[in-house]
């Protein structure tokens, strides 16, 4: 079992609130994934030409003692001299002007004790293992600013609790999925993948949907024909909800046996497993809300 | 909880827990005719296992389970229903103003579920006597192995309708996508129209019992059999 929210806020004015909204749809799915939690947040685009990574620097004390001055220090004078760091305990936002690949190849070789979680121009990314409201806290959650955001509270059913195996997975640029079920062919897909030269950081079975779904895209597919595609190539149960820099899109596996529920007003939509994570949105009462369907594509863009 | 009439009660799940709510309608109603559930908010599991004619109104959106395994109470959602709404119902009714989530009425035994809105997948799964009747729409595999009692849609109904189908009869206005194996259309009797008649009666709504349709097991898998070829 794991929860999934999601929220895309349509008015600008709501973007400085878009965490305080969230934050009880959170705490909400805390019976639904007590053991680690996530959230990836699409912000305004960095300027251009410039990317941001989201970088985990361990779990626990151990990664909260870590010196991140000196890793910009070092970023700064050996890789990328626009190196910027903008620290939250265990997690940081790097900005840089040199290319994603390079930075990322220079953090393996040189601060291998570093996750790179996410990259591209809008997205941030946090997860941590522990109670939802205990990661909220500690990334200050109600505080995150933007057009809209994936999280996701996971109840480990297939692999261990750890921060790789935690949702939001993220591939390529500014691309994220969380998932609540199981999927059974994970092996099958990664073996399709991995000769591609596509590289897999856990073991979780929805990495591979992940991992899928990007190399579709990459490959020309745009968000609505990967997915028809994946209908084909996942074998299991899912939920997805995924987030591209402009858009939310939410999906079910024939079964629908994982739950959601979308609200929809003028001034957002906000996608749960269940109502009573939507239940204290503003003006919900008069929010058309609804239950997806199975194997259809439902997205929404900022 | 607090008396807002003689003779019913108001809880707030705001402010207390489902668990007390639910311990109260487990106790002793003698003198309590109605109670009133306010902010559900979707929580789980809100008037389940009652046990006496009771009126309970859930003034909001109920989570899994709502009113599972009712017998004799007249329990209303007045907001749509999260999964499994009356499961495992033996008598009285339940009724969802709005739409409810999948397997609403499952394995229920007897009484009556009325669904207003529609109904997710595997509605009425394994039903095992009990009623159903849905104003609106029924979701993928509904009434899949259901064994005993009647379900009537007023709208469509998605894939796969009362695969492995007992003894339940199943009776729709709108279209059918596709049905399971062993489910199959049959001539309407007129036992057929008086039933859905006196089903839409008691869930109050209004559509004219000769536009429905039956469909009820071929009973082609009731036994094995040996000779078919083993194809799958």
């Amino acid at each position: 079992m794991c929860g999934i929210v999601g929220l895309l806020v349509k008015k600008p004015a709501l973007r400085l609130r878009l965490g305080e909204l969230m934050l009880p749809m959170l705490i909400g799915m805390t019976e639904r994934g007590p053991d680690s939690a996530g959230m990836a947040v699409f912000t305004e685009p960095v300027a251009d030409g410039l990317h941001k990574l989201s970088l985990f620097s361990g779990e626990g004390a151990a990664g909260a003692k870590y010196d991140w001055a000196a890793l910009e220090a070092k970023l700064r004078a050996n890789c990328d001299p626009a190196a910027r760091l903008f620290v939250k305990a265990n997690h940081a936002v790097l900005g840089i002007a040199r290319p994603v690949a390079e930075v990322k190849a220079w953090l393996k070789a040189n601060a291998s004790v570093i996750q790179v979680l996410s990259s591209g121009t809008s997205i941030d990314l946090y997860k941590d293992v522990g109670l939802p409201a205990d990661i909220a806290r500690r990334y200050d959650f109600g505080a995150l600013a933007g057009t809209h955001l994936v999280g996701h509270t996971r109840m480990a059913t297939e692999s261990a609790v750890t921060v790789e195996n935690a949702h939001p997975y993220t591939a390529g640029l500014d691309w994220c999925l969380v998932h609540n079920g199981s999927l059974s062919n994970p092996h099958q897909l990664r073996r399709q993948l991995e000769p591609l030269g596509i590289e897999f950081d856990g073991d979780c079975d929805t990495e591979a949907a992940c991992r899928y779904l990007e190399w579709r895209m990459r490959e020309g597919d745009d968000l609505e024909a990967a997915l028809h595609k994946g209908f084909e190539a996942f074998d299991g149960f899912f939920t997805f909800l995924m987030g591209t820099r402009d858009k939310l899109a939410l999906v079910r596996d024939p079964f629908a046996c994982k739950p959601a529920i979308v609200a929809e007003t003028d001034d957002y939509v906000a996608i749960a497993s269940e109502f009573r994570s939507l239940a204290h949105l503003p003006d919900v009462k008069h929010a058309q809300l609804f239950e997806p369907k199975p194997e259809h594509i439902y997205s929404w863009s900022i | 909880m607090k008396m807002d009439a003689p003779d019913a009660v108001l809880f707030d799940l705001a402010q207390t827990p489902v668990r007390e709510l639910n311990q109260f309608l487990h106790g002793d109603l003698a003198g309590v005719k109605r109670v009133v559930v306010g902010n559900p908010d979707g929580a789980h599991s809100i008037a389940v296992g009652v046990d006496a004619a009771v009126e309970v109104l859930i003034d909001g959106h109920a989570g899994y389970y709502a009113a599972g395994m009712n017998k004799h109470a007249a329990v209303t959602i007045a907001g749509n229903a999260g999964p499994g709404v009356a499961e495992n119902m033996m008598s009285g009714t339940v009724r969802v103003k709005g739409f409810a989530s999948v397997s609403a009425g499952a394995s229920a035994n007897g009484g009556l579920l009325v669904i207003e809105g529609d109904a997710g997948l595997r509605c009425g799964i394994s039903l095992k006597g009990a009623d159903i009747v849905v104003g609106g729409d029924v979701g993928a595999f509904s009434a899949f192995m259901a064994q005993a009692g009647r379900i009537v849609v007023c709208g469509n109904a998605a894939e796969n309708l009362g695969d492995s189908l007992y003894e339940a009869v199943l009776y729709v206005k709108g279209e059918v996508k596709s049905l399971g194996a062993d489910a199959r259309f049959e001539p309407m009797t007129e036992g057929d129209f008086s039933a859905v008649a006196e089903l839409l009666a008691a869930a109050g709504l209004k559509h004219d019992a000769r536009t429905f349709k039956r469909i009820a097991s071929a009973k082609q898998l009731y036994h094995w059999n040996a000779d078919a070829n083993q194809e799958y």
